[in-house]
């Protein structure tokens, strides 16, 4: 047994030494994605400040209705800018070439950007822009040097007070979470049930072997 | 390894409860690759219904407009037309609409919502070609007593302006009529009835 | 009843049912101390058989086009019903098919199972480890993001870099300049197409291990210990005794493979990489790439050995040696006995030595290197082939205990 355990450790050992990342402290981003006020708020947000230059083109305006509790009208009266179709996906206008030309890079599409970055990377990402003289916005990140993106979040920062102006980006990083994966929520809930069914069939099946095996000496 | 003192009641009540429940667990499993099957969100997305915009449909003309893929027929009857509906009724297999090809809101002589206008799915009920719309009275290739309908090239199948089957022709039942819905008076919607009955 | 038996009968006539159950399964004598190792085998399988059915299911969606994979992906994370449980049944199948075989072969070390007379089916292992290590390959490149393109870019390029015909080699392979859609397109087909060789592999190292006979944590030859029926003493049909257990061993491995399903699909990075989460972009290579963890021991070896003469060819041969070398394992180790129960303390020592330097070189190469990591990739090169062939050496020194002469509990 004690073989055993340490086999297991020392294959899980690996997986420890992963969080390592690149040089800037992250702040923890601590996102609820069950509460849907908080999404239905980071939705506006995205809506209005992202979705012009930065697409989500595998995110459908219906599903996003549906999951985050908002009526199909509601979303077209207030959230879909893009399209009048609610089966649409959440694409933008901007022809990749031009957004090149003005921004030196076309914006990345932004349906999975929350697996790839991770969602402390973007929430601090989101709350360091600093001035900067020498970029061609006048504005640079901390977390991401010379980015392309100008910080079009910028009257939101200065018009609000500090928290509140967190709070916006926190609710904004929950959203992008949600479109990245949007059956996340679901899945942790069907899997609780799943294993309490294998854990039963795991019950029963180790009865039956036990059973059996008392013909063995 | 023997066989005595085998508690046998138990071993097979076990092997019963391991089994069912293994059972119940493997139909868990097949149900996502059955369900995986279904139209997805794209597709729904691509079969959603569609608006049609009918001010400059003319009587007696016909508008296609593509939902789910088919041909969603609109005509605009003339008064002559509705009058003949009535007076073919013994020559059709289902003069009343019985089968049910239409939503309830349809089951009339006219089979629509509103009489002038019919909204049927342009799908022959026999072979699944795209019947071809003959407004022309008695035609010399369909007969003296043609007053204007649908038919198909593929078989032969014949329909009235209702979209109601000819009797001794190979197709079986009407033209199959979906949800629909008037917005306004000049848009339609295909493919949703917003909960009509 | 009599009605089954007839029907049965009807068949048996025609093909051997009975006669395959009782072989294979009623009448199959297994050794009855085997311990939780044992359980791999059938796991193996089952992961198999779900990499299989999943893979034909994500096919049915999937489209191998460099400008549509990415985005099938998604469509069937979001779009198709319950496509998202589908690809992460198969994403975790294959690192957890991974795990379910390094840890099969592990037992076979630890165990002497590739000790006369069951050298073939050890090699028909390994031909079945080279197979899975291809297939994972392949299927590595299909969802076309980031460490796709730049995982198949690197090990293509270590075919490039065998002399003379390397650079052509490579480009065959890609049938582009470039990993591109004709790379993606053709791995595709490869891709679906292994898993069934891979199949009737299995169909042989089973076939091979019933003409052998299971060993067992002992090491002892049950057959050579029979009763008056014939029947090995310390023996037990595999059915119902070992299909009980292995239905009981399945359920645990169920509940643990379930939750990394529902709760950690990712693995912290590990099973589904972050950077997989961009589109593959042949202008940007990604700050840190490396292969899926199940490549990155060899990956290790091949990065600790330097180019030598400008050629990067050194490490490739060290890394492809490093596989062939296991072919040889049956004739490596002169110890009179099997099972580690009763090698000596020299042999324990060699094994752990090895575990821990193979795990060193899996955690290096994930990592960036550095001159201590290289460093300690060398030193954990040279224990892995210290191993294997020092063993004729060590393993005859090697001071061993006596074999009982039947299987212990």
């Amino acid at each position: 047994m004690k073989k055993l355990i340490l086999s297991f450790l020392l294959t899980v050992m690996p997986v420890i030494g992963l969080a390592a990342g690149g040089g800037v402290q992250l702040d923890d981003a601590d996102i609820d994605l069950t509460d849907q006020a908080s999404l239905q708020h980071g939705a506006k947000l995205f809506m209005n400040y992202c979705l012009s230059c930065h697409s989500a083109k595998y995110q459908r305006y219906n599903r996003m209705a549906r999951d985050l509790g908002l009526t199909e009208e509601e979303v077209k009266d207030n959230l879909m800018f893009t399209t009048d179709k609610i089966g649409d996906t959440m694409n933008i206008a901007m022809n990749p070439a031009d957004a090149e030309k003005w921004f030196g890079v076309a914006p990345p599409d932004l349906s999975v950007i929350a697996r790839a970055r991770g969602v402390d990377w973007i929430y601090t990402y989101l709350r360091s822009f600093v001035p900067d003289e020498k970029r061609p916005f006048g504005v640079n990140n901390t977390v991401f040097p010379d980015v392309g993106m100008p910080h079009v979040l910028w009257k939101l920062q200065q018009d609000q007070p500090a928290e509140k102006f967190d709070s916006d980006m926190r609710d904004l990083t929950a959203f992008l979470s949600y479109i990245s994966e949007p059956i996340q929520v679901e899945r942790q809930r069907l899997g609780v049930w799943v294993l309490l069914f294998i854990a039963v069939f795991f019950v029963l099946a180790y009865l039956l072997k036990k059973e059996y095996w008392k013909d063995i000496h | 390894m023997s066989a005595d003192g085998v508690d046998l009641k138990k071993r097979r009540m076990l092997t019963a409860a391991t089994s069912v429940v293994g059972a119940v667990g493997a139909g868990f499993v097949v149900y996502p690759f059955l369900a995986a099957w279904a139209p997805s969100e794209k597709a729904k997305a691509a079969g959603a219904p569609v608006e049609a915009d009918i001010s400059k449909l003319e009587p007696g003309q016909l508008m296609r407009v593509k939902w789910r893929g088919k041909p969603v027929w609109i005509v605009r009857r003339t008064e002559q037309n509705l009058k003949d509906l009535g007076a073919i009724g013994d020559r059709l297999a289902d003069p009343a609409s019985d089968m049910p090809q239409q939503p309830e809101y349809c089951k009339n002589e006219h089979r629509s919502i509103k009489p002038e206008y019919l909204v049927a799915i342009g799908i022959c009920t026999h072979l699944g070609c795209s019947p071809t719309y003959r407004p022309d009275v008695a035609p010399a290739d369909l007969g003296a007593d043609w007053v204007g309908g649908f038919f198909c090239p593929c078989h032969g199948s014949r329909f009235d302006l209702s979209g109601r089957v000819y009797s001794g022709v190979p197709a079986p039942t009407n033209l199959e009529i979906t949800k629909y819905t008037f917005l306004s008076d000049t848009t339609i919607r295909v493919g949703e009835d917003g909960g009509a009955a | 009843m009599s009605a089954m038996k007839n029907f049965v009968g009807w068949i048996d006539d025609r093909f051997p049912l009975t006669k395959v159950w009782n072989e294979h399964l009623a009448e199959y004598y297994a050794p009855k101390n085997f311990n939780f190792w044992y359980f791999m085998g059938s796991l193996a399988m089952l992961v198999l058989v779900n990499q299989i059915l999943t893979g034909v299911w994500l096919a049915m969606s999937y489209k191998p086009d460099a400008d549509l994979a990415f985005g099938s992906v998604e469509y069937i994370m979001r779009d198709v019903d319950w496509g998202w449980l589908i690809r992460y049944l198969h994403s975790t199948g294959a690192s957890a098919f991974l795990i379910v075989i390094y840890l099969h072969m592990f037992r076979g070390l630890m165990y002497g199972s590739y000790r006369k007379p069951r050298e073939l089916l050890w090699i028909i292992g390994v031909v079945i480890y080279l197979a899975m290590m291809a297939t994972a390959f392949f299927g590595y490149l299909l969802p076309w993001g980031q460490m796709s393109f730049w995982g198949a870019q690197v090990i293509v390029n270590l075919f490039s870099a065998i002399p003379v015909i390397g650079p052509d080699l490579g480009v065959w392979i890609r049938g582009d300049y470039v990993i591109s859609d004709a790379t993606l397109n053709r791995f595709f087909a490869l891709h679906f197409l292994l898993p069934f060789l891979l199949a009737a592999l299995v169909f042989v190292h089973i076939v091979a291990l019933h003409k052998v006979g299971s060993n067992n944590p002992d090491g002892i030859e049950i057959k050579k210990n029979k009763d008056e029926n014939g029947i090995p003493k310390d023996g037990i049909p595999f059915h119902p005794y070992y299909s009980v257990k292995d239905i009981a061993g399945v359920a645990g491995f169920l509940f643990l493979f379930a939750a990394v399903v529902f709760f950690a699909p990712e693995m912290g990075g590990f099973f589904i990489e972050h950077p997989n989460f961009e589109p593959a972009n042949p202008l940007k290579t990604p700050e840190h790439i490396a292969p899926v963890w199940y490549f990155t021991p060899f990956y290790a070896i091949l990065r600790a050995v330097p180019s030598i003469a400008g050629s990067a060819f050194p490490g490739v041969a060290a890394m492809l040696l490093s596989i062939v070398v296991m072919f040889f394992l049956p004739w490596l180790d002169r110890s009179p006995v099997k099972s580690i129960r009763y090698k000596g303390v020299i042999f324990k020592a060699s094994l752990a030595i090895f575990v821990v330097a193979f795990i060193m070189l899996g955690y290096l190469g994930t990592q960036p290197t550095t001159e201590g990591k290289t460093l300690l990739a060398q030193i954990g090169t040279v224990l892995y082939f210290a191993f294997f062939l020092l063993m004729p050496i060590y393993s005859k020194m090697d001071k061993t205990k006596p074999v009982p002469e039947r299987v212990t509990k």
